[in-house]
């Protein structure tokens, strides 16, 4: 799996090497990859928002609570942008070669994640307001 | 694909919406940035007893990140105006959009961090 991330990272930084496999896809269908990317551009940095904004009006929290809930926000909201440039030069090379687009578990993945830290959010306001 | 049973108008219509859907796009995007910057801005000034030194520089870096994505989305909105068939994004662009986000969310990490 290693060797595999290390090859997709690879693939990001040569374009001429995606470009010299397969067939130039209808410019449409790049404009959609690209506004694909773009969404999860936002999606990262609405995660950023969130991060700094825990940080900014949880101030009931203790310190050490706000900063991991933070921390993990900002990480997640990396990750994004991170996971954008991967899916847009896969999905590239997908369309070039004529191949399925990449299957992800990512947004599932996040999604399940963004439960998870609202869940945790809910939780800590609640006890921070019972503890007094 | 459709393109030779449509009519004309149609297929010029066509055409012109997906590299201005695009152009949009990275229009929205950049004023999801600048919201996040203006949000780090505000932590600046809210905060009762003023912010260290290195969370002000913090978010000023982050304010030139943001100037950063408004010059690549600039140019990418440029090369998407420029007639019928627009070229593919760079993976240079790509890249540097998003690798100037993660940059933005490490110095969030920063703001967040000093006390």
């Amino acid at each position: 799996m290693m060797r595999q991330a290390w090859g997709a990272v690879r693939l990001w930084f040569s374009p001429r090497r995606v470009r010299a496999e397969g067939a130039t896809p209808d410019y449409r269908f790049s404009l959609a990859n690209e506004r694909t990317f773009l969404a999860w551009l936002r999606t990262a940095l609405a995660l950023v928002a969130g991060g700094i904004a825990v940080d900014q009006f949880l101030t009931d929290l203790r310190w050490g609570v706000r900063t991991t809930i933070a921390l993990l926000l900002l990480v997640a909201g990396a990750l994004c942008a991170i996971r954008a440039v991967n899916h847009w030069v896969m999905s590239e090379r997908a369309m070039r070669r004529g191949e399925d687009l990449p299957q992800s578990r990512f947004p599932a993945a996040l999604a399940v994640c963004t439960v998870v830290a609202s869940v945790i959010v809910i939780v800590a306001v609640l006890l921070g307001q019972a503890g007094g | 694909m459709a393109e030779a049973a449509a009519p004309g108008v149609d297929e010029a219509r066509e055409r012109g919406a997906q590299p201005e859907r695009t152009r949009l796009a990275w229009r929205r995007t950049t004023l999801t940035f600048a919201l996040v910057v203006v949000l780090a801005v505000r932590d600046l000034v809210v905060t009762e007893d003023g912010r260290s030194g290195t969370a002000v520089i913090a978010v000023a870096l982050g304010a030139l990140a943001w100037v950063a994505f408004l010059v690549l989305a600039h140019r990418r909105i440029r090369a998407l105006a420029s007639g019928e068939r627009p070229p593919v994004a760079t993976g240079a662009t790509m890249l540097g959009a998003a690798g100037v986000i993660v940059v933005a969310s490490a110095f969030g990490l920063v703001l967040t961090t000093e006390a």
